[in-house]
């Protein structure tokens, strides 16, 4: 290789180089944290000192990782911890090397039931019943949950796939069954068979290559055309849960099979002259431009349509490999595996009651009918060119809306910074009606962050306030961010809590991987820190009403990637719910107002028919106030729910 | 790997002395020598994240030229994309070796403009800037005349010679995951195997809408 040096060293394009990457650096100042007011800039940094800034959400528990876990030596993903899911009063957190049980029958002061060193990667943990599901996608993750690896190219020792505990006794998991598949599984989704409670489905995302089929039999990396190959399907695992050790799988979807050419929602903000030029982030997010010209939308359809064009025409093939020749490179991409593009899943969120699933799937964002689970159908294919790498999806609880996240970077790096576009690595909003998905905007953590926080979108889940679409979500050492999307186009961040980071001199990987809304609380797996419980706070846009009312929806069970329908009973707090909503949006007279709290606290100090009949009442002239409010949809379910109070009184 | 000259003396990490020969290793390590973190990587391991450091590098410097060598806008975007994921992974991949004190080639704090050469060598023979003709080493990587040639045009001209160039670079870290994955045992420790993942996935992306740039591009008048 040393014979071509000398031209080389001559060369004025080495100081072109040399400029260049100065020029790169010099471009990356420290963050402007004076850019923004926000109390979540310049927090001090630490491991458990850190300094924290909060509004409308109080820690009232944390506990350490797990000394198995090395809680002291933070900084890899070794011992991250990863995702959360929620059986009766246990909270299951899944460990890039085991899993933990946590007793939270009282929030405020969980119990560590057990915890267990099992090597799997990302360990991605759902519960049904009596059983828990792990994801497993490292290559030296073992049948056996042994952290020694495995050492040769083809193993009869490797683990890739689901894990299967049951977890009757908590205290003592067994393993009951290890479903291999070809790709390992980075996430997974459960979803139980409409018709028979005896089984449950998984949906299996794997990301990592196609394993030797010396190892797994019939595992092929081979194009989209050939039926055979692993990649551009999803695996279905099916799980009677009487037997979970007969799970196996029964259906390879091929959610990609014809993906050509996605409708997209035009050029994204960030590429347009605004938005590249937008250095300091907006405190509440970017708006998309009001009207997308006709002419970037043209672009913008024209690029996707050919996004795939390599697969279906020769011609283009042939263009592309000449172009490579003309600069003397052999045109390679076979070799390389398929063709560019995505070939699976990152992650998928169902929503049984819908009968409809989210797929955030590499390039795309999938919208999937999954009324016969077994045979999931795309329906749709959103792409954005504003968008990395799609992470995972949240339906708001009526389904007219899905949220993708775009996890730019990969977790592992600072995407907040002053100096990242407000709309990179962020959420993207989409309208959904009549089985269309339509983009309205944008929504970013919006505290400047520094160098030393890995921060970009990542999982979260519904909170139950009625009347409202609210939704939790970690930012990793971006903290905990709430915020409404009641108006897609507009999402308003509403609660936070944020340390500083681990350390101040290097970035030292950390953070919340998810924050879930369950049964009153709000739990935090945070990578490095442990587990952090808060309760949320009444504030300026959420009051005590409207968290009383979210706290009365209980389930048994929750796998925010199974989301389940939000339903609100009958009672006080959700009226007053919406009474302070008509409040906050000025929905209805003051003197309207005033005499319907008059009448709910009436109607609840009494009691049998009194109560009903106060109510009734109320319910007739709330049907009245439809007229006269600028929030008929609101004062409706505030009928709606007096009607169904009088009813049951 | 292996074809890189071995002109000090032999070291267990061929690239690593290598790249200590071309004088593009950090001093960079901590002041304070943090713990000792126990073994969990391999020889392969090492050489794909010092390797990769220096793919990156390039692609950092090949995207850096879109605004002044009169890139189309929507290319500048993606441009801006990649050289501010690609610098970020060259941090990130930097502390992931010297937190075990492993050799961190520091290519962009190497070629500030005052620097200077080093040792006998100098930044010119940063490897991969002209990386020769073993495609094992850092493969998808530009030659140095690839290089001069893109630094040259301009317009749809540099458009081309981009696309075209970074689709390869790209497939070239493709190809790296692969060989990483192949190895016994290597593509193992979780930071490595998840960033490894990302670059397979996000690269294959970024490909795609590469290929769909340079067809509209392939479509209009070549100049």
């Amino acid at each position: 290789m040393t014979q071509h040096r000398p031209a080389f060293r001559r060369s004025s394009i080495v100081w072109a180089t040399l400029f260049a990457a100065a020029a790169l650096v010099a471009a990356r100042p420290a963050v402007a944290q004076s850019n923004t007011h926000d109390p979540r800039v310049g927090l001090r940094a630490g491991l458990y000192d850190a300094g924290v800034a909060a509004k409308g959400l109080d820690l009232v528990a944390h506990r350490n990782k797990p000394d198995i876990f090395h809680p002291m030596d933070p900084g890899g993903l070794t011992y991250a911890n990863s995702d959360m899911a929620f059986g009766g009063h246990y909270a299951f957190q899944g460990n890039f090397s085991g899993i933990q049980i946590w007793d939270i029958a009282n929030p405020l002061d969980p119990t560590l039931v057990d915890a267990d060193v099992c090597f799997t990667e990302q360990g991605d943990v759902s519960v049904y019943g009596h059983l828990l599901f792990v994801s497993a996608e490292n290559r030296g993750s073992r049948l056996d949950c042994g952290t020694q690896g495995v050492q040769d190219s083809v193993s009869k020792q490797r683990m890739l796939g689901i894990r299967i505990f049951d977890i009757a006794d908590p205290a003592h998991p067994k393993q009951v069954a290890d479903v291999q598949t070809c790709r390992g599984s980075h996430t997974h989704t459960l979803v139980p068979d409409p018709k028979n409670k005896g089984i449950v489905y998984v949906y299996v995302s794997g990301l990592a290559p196609v394993r030797s089929k010396n190892e797994m039999k019939g595992c092929e990396g081979g194009d989209i055309t050939d039926p055979n190959t692993a990649l551009f399907r999803i695996e279905v695992i099916r799980v009677p849960l009487a037997h979970p050790e007969q799970a196996r799988i029964v259906s390879s979807a091929r959610i990609f099979n014809d993906l050509l050419a996605p409708p997209t929602h035009g050029v994204a903000y960030a590429d347009t002259a605004n938005g590249a030029a937008a250095r300091i982030p907006p405190r509440f997010g970017p708006k998309m431009p009001p009207n997308t010209s006709a002419a970037d939308s043209a672009h913008a359809m024209r690029l996707a349509g050919l996004m795939f064009a390599e697969r279906t025409d020769a011609k283009q093939v042939s263009m592309l490999s000449d172009s490579l020749q003309a600069m003397g490179i052999k045109f390679s991409l076979p070799s390389f595996g398929p063709p560019g593009g995505p070939s699976q899943c990152h992650d998928i969120t169902v929503y049984p009651a819908a009968g409809l699933a989210g797929g955030a799937c590499s390039g795309y964002g999938l919208l999937l009918n999954i009324k016969d689970p077994l045979h999931p159908v795309r329906i749709q294919a959103v792409a954005d060119s504003n968008f990395s790498f799609w992470h995972s999806a949240t339906f708001s609880n009526d389904a007219s809306k899905l949220i993708f996240t775009d996890e730019w970077g990969g977790g592992t790096q600072p995407k907040c910074r002053a100096t990242d576009p407000i709309d990179w690595g962020a959420d993207a909003i989409f309208t959904l009606k009549h089985d269309k998905l339509t983009h309205v905007g944008y929504f970013k953590m919006p505290a400047a962050q520094t160098e030393d926080e890995n921060c970009v979108a990542h999982n979260g889940g519904l909170v139950p306030v009625p009347g409202r679409d609210i939704m939790s979500q970690a930012w990793y050492q971006g903290g905990v961010s709430i915020f409404d999307f009641t108006d897609p186009a507009h999402p308003k961040e509403i609660a936070y809590y944020d340390r500083g980071p681990i350390d101040s001199t290097k970035m030292v990987l950390g953070g919340y991987w998810s924050a879930y809304y369950y049964n009153g609380y709000l739990y935090g797996s945070e990578i490095a820190r442990g587990l952090d419980v808060f309760k949320l706070t009444p504030t300026a846009d959420l009051t005590q009403n409207e968290i009383d009312a979210a706290n009365l929806v209980r389930f048994e069970q929750l796998n925010p990637q199974d989301q389940p329908r939000l339903v609100w009973p009958a009672a006080f707090p959700v009226a007053r719910a919406y009474l302070d909503q008509l409040t906050r949006d000025d929905g209805l007279s003051a003197t309207r107002r005033t005499a319907i709290a008059d009448a709910l606290n009436e109607a609840e100090q009494a009691s049998g028919a009194k109560r009903a009949g106060t109510l009734k009442k109320l319910a007739g002239e709330l049907a009245g106030d439809v007229k006269g409010s600028s929030d008929v949809k609101r004062v409706r379910l505030l009928e709606n729910v007096v009607r169904r109070m009088a009813a049951k009184s | 790997m292996k074809a890189v000259p071995q002109r000090r003396r032999s070291r267990a990490l061929p690239l690593a002395v290598g790249l200590f020969a071309l004088g593009i290793i950090a001093a960079r390590l901590p002041a304070q020598t943090p713990k000792p973190v126990r073994k969990d990587y391999t020889d392969a391991d090492v050489m794909f994240m010092q390797g990769m450091i220096i793919h990156h590098a390039q692609a950092v410097v090949m995207s850096e030229w879109a605004p002044t060598h009169g890139a189309r806008h929507d290319l500048q975007i993606l441009c801006k994309r990649i050289a501010l994921s690609q610098y970020d992974e060259i941090k990130l991949m930097q502390h992931w070796l010297m937190d075990r004190h492993l050799p961190a080639p520091d290519p962009l704090h190497m070629l500030s403009p005052h620097a200077g050469p080093v040792h006998d060598s100098s930044p010119m023979n940063m490897p991969g800037m002209d990386m020769g003709p073993d495609p094992m080493m850092m493969s998808g990587m530009l030659s140095a005349e690839q290089m001069r040639q893109l630094d040259a045009a301009h317009g749809t001209a540099f458009d081309r010679l981009y696309l075209t160039g970074m689709i390869r670079h790209h497939q070239g870290a493709i190809a790296m995951v692969a060989d990483l994955f192949k190895t016994p045992g290597a593509g193992e420790q979780p930071e490595i195997s998840g960033y490894a993942t990302d670059i397979d996935a996000g690269q294959r992306v970024e490909i795609a809408r590469m290929q769909a740039m340079l067809t509209t591009l392939t479509s209009s008048p070549a100049k």
